[in-house]
């Protein structure tokens, strides 16, 4: 009987997959027809083909007229209906009087965005950061039951973008709980994502509250990782946990620290989802990110202009590579230490 | 007193509480109220029904006011608890309110109508799961469309992605051809192309080729992910290549051995891959959002949001429909959790 059940898994297994071999046979003939004509070199290529050509025309494609567009204008979708117009969206995209002042700006609504972005970035990657070592730190303790506390933190990070930020509107709202508990409490009722500090507030919570168990996983993974005769040895000596942290914990977890870092900036350039859904951007345009900016600008507005919406996600590429460029050569320098 | 305290904060060991467990303790405690409370509360809210929804400050349990049929009504009438002059209590139902004078009858003797000042009653409750806030949405609204054009792009796209996927890591981790480290290289340099950078010319690429508006619009650009060819070369790499050449001894065509061999020995890192482009897939918000514009299109997500955008948001249908799209991704977390979490901490990929 103990033996009964693996096979039985076995079985369905083969079942679910039987179409799946009967289609696999199909092609067998033709590639085996083609091995013969083409040899090796050619079943490699057809191996890669459809992945590479989806990639290709879905990606690489998209990536180059991308740049082809931000110097065209007009309203046409098409790039040989469109007109070439040299540099002028970048000129619009950054003509301003004086950057510090959106309203200043040709493109306001693009200099507000940029403005969000950098609070957005500033305040929710080092609230993300501080938050996920201080999970994974507490997560790295002799706890019981650390599986059900992991999940407790994690779970989050599968919720899509839509649900967490209905759950936390659901709350927020003008009847919501949270007013429930401040007028519960002798405090006034706030209209939470209605007031741009406290929208904005909550951007950052609820994506910090969305993400914050995926970079405790990074984290904790770099905790493991560490020696643990290191830290009998400071208990040895009677060294105090703040000590042990500052100059064990932190320093052996700086590379994972740094890669966390790097990967929180990258989405929070990006963020969109579950801001989106939360505030459509407002009050006014208080929460308005970049790219929800692009998408206004392309593809929401009454008035699509492309070229301009070209132009500001190259404008967030350059960004992007950069950051992308760092966390390259530090994952470079990881393993030049890790071989050390 | 001082022993009391010094036996409930012993510890095994024999070593004393340090203020540091206190609070990692707190943190625990804080986490979970913070991470479970904010879902166990929209769970609990999608059971109301839209009155007691609208009630502030709202119960924490689904509670419903009991009704009574009466001689007479034609609908159910609301029960309510009336404290009279004298202090007795009796239950009475309500016919209908007018300003402050509420016109009651006793449900036993329904012919006497009585005047009760509205201060002097309150509603008798039950709990009561308001299951129609599920039923209904899938009767009279789009959300049966809604989830099976989720559940379209979802296998559809991740058994497109799982094949075409497997293929080229394949040809990259057991083939020497030229041009190999050319296209390793472009894949690897593509693993942090985000969406949003290249949205606007996806949109005319796809217009391009009339995916606009249809399912396989939202499927096709999103199959070939680098993360996927990544994850399964890897793992592909740790097979011997003896295997390869031991059937290739027994001419077995190229094709039989990459899914007599390589697929089957790859099936821990396809679940991987399976199991991160299901939830990809099934969360997939701004691409989609983009894409389809048409009604009878939408995924759930899109449905969803566009619910919840409303001037007049029905939370009641919204609440209950935000948790049938958590189901799937709970239900994976369930009994996949460890696949995930040791996916997410070998290669840093979400």
């Amino acid at each position: 009987m103990a033996r009964a059940a693996p096979h039985d898994k076995a079985n369905s297994l083969a079942l679910v997959l039987a179409p799946f071999g009967r289609l696999m046979r199909l092609i067998e003939l033709p590639m085996a027809w083609l091995q013969r004509r083409a040899g090796l070199t050619g079943v490699a290529a057809v191996f890669l083909a459809p992945n590479m050509l989806i990639f290709g025309v879905f990606v690489l494609l998209p990536l180059a007229i991308n740049v082809l567009y931000s110097f065209t204008g007009g309203p046409a979708i098409f790039l040989e209906n469109r007109t070439y117009v040299g540099l002028d969206q970048y000129r619009t995209l950054l003509d301003c009087e004086n950057y510090l002042e959106p309203l200043t700006c040709r493109q306001d609504a693009f200099w507000r965005a940029v403005h969000n972005t950098g609070i957005f970035v500033v305040a929710q990657v080092s609230a993300l950061v501080v938050t996920s070592l201080i999970t994974a730190l507490v997560l790295n303790r002799e706890i019981r039951a650390r599986g059900f506390w992991r999940a407790v933190f994690f779970f989050p990070v599968l919720l899509s973008p839509v649900v967490v930020a209905l759950i936390w509107k659901w709350i927020l709202q003008r009847e919501g709980l949270l007013n429930a508990v401040m007028i519960y409490f002798g405090a006034e009722r706030t209209l939470w994502l209605a007031e741009p500090g406290w929208a904005m507030f909550w951007a950052v919570f609820v994506s910090v509250w969305a993400h914050l168990g995926f970079y405790t996983l990074i984290l904790l993974a770099g905790l493991q990782a560490i020696p643990r005769d290191l830290y009998e040895a400071a208990e040895m000596d009677g060294t105090r946990p703040l000590r042990v942290f500052r100059r064990i914990t932190l320093p052996l977890l700086w590379p994972n620290l740094i890669v966390v870092i790097v990967l929180a900036l990258i989405k929070a350039v990006q963020i969109f989802d579950e801001v989106f859904v939360l505030t459509r951007g407002g009050p006014g345009s208080s929460t308005l990110f970049i790219t929800q900016y692009i998408y206004q600008t392309g593809f929401a507005d009454r008035i699509r202009n492309l070229g301009l919406a070209s132009s500001a996600s190259i404008a967030m590429a350059s960004v992007l590579v950069v950051l992308t460029l760092i966390q390259l050569s530090v994952s470079a320098w990881r393993e030049r230490e890790a071989a050390r | 007193m001082n022993g009391v305290g010094a036996f409930l904060t012993r510890r095994r060991g024999g070593r004393g509480w340090h203020f540091t467990d206190v609070l990692a303790f707190a943190w625990l405690a804080a986490g979970l109220f913070l991470m479970f409370g904010p879902a166990v509360w929209l769970t609990l809210s999608s059971f109301k029904t839209p009155a007691a929804l609208v009630e502030f400050p709202p119960t924490l349990l689904p509670l419903d006011t009991r009704t009574a049929t009466v001689e007479g009504h034609d609908k159910p009438l609301p029960l309510y608890a009336v404290t009279a002059e004298d202090g007795g209590e009796r239950v009475l139902a309500q016919v209908r309110r007018i300003g402050t004078v509420a016109q009651m009858v006793d449900p036993q003797a329904p012919g006497e109508i009585v005047k009760v000042p509205i201060d002097q009653r309150a509603p008798l409750r039950e709990m009561r799961f308001a299951t129609e806030n599920y039923r209904e949405p899938f009767q009279q609204f789009d959300f049966l469309t809604f989830l099976r054009n989720s559940v379209f792009v979802t296998v559809v796209a991740t058994i497109i992605t799982l094949l075409v996927n497997s293929m080229a890591a394949f040809a990259l981790s057991k083939y020497q051809f030229r041009g190999r480290g050319a296209v390793l290289a472009i894949i690897l340099a593509t693993l942090m192309v985000p969406l949003s950078v290249i949205m606007v010319p996806l949109y005319v690429v796809v217009n391009q080729l009339n995916l606009m508006n249809t399912l396989w619009g939202v499927i096709l650009p999103t199959v070939a992910t680098p993360t996927g060819v990544f994850l399964l070369r890897q793992y592909m790499l740790t097979i011997p290549d003896e295997l390869i050449e031991a059937a290739r001894m027994d001419h077995a065509s190229e094709w039989k051995i990459y899914w007599r061999i390589i697929l089957p020995l790859s099936l821990p890192a396809l679940a991987v891959l399976a199991i991160f482009s299901v939830m990809w897939r099934w969360n997939d918000f701004l691409w989609p959002l983009i894409v389809l514009s048409r009604k009878e299109l939408y995924t759930l997500q899109i449905g969803l949001s566009a619910f919840s955008g409303e001037l007049n948001v029905q939370w009641h249908y919204v609440l209950a429909m935000t948790v049938v799209s958590m189901i799937p991704v709970v239900v994976i977390f369930a009994f996949l959790q460890r696949f995930i979490t040791s996916g997410i901490a070998t290669t840093g990929f979400k």
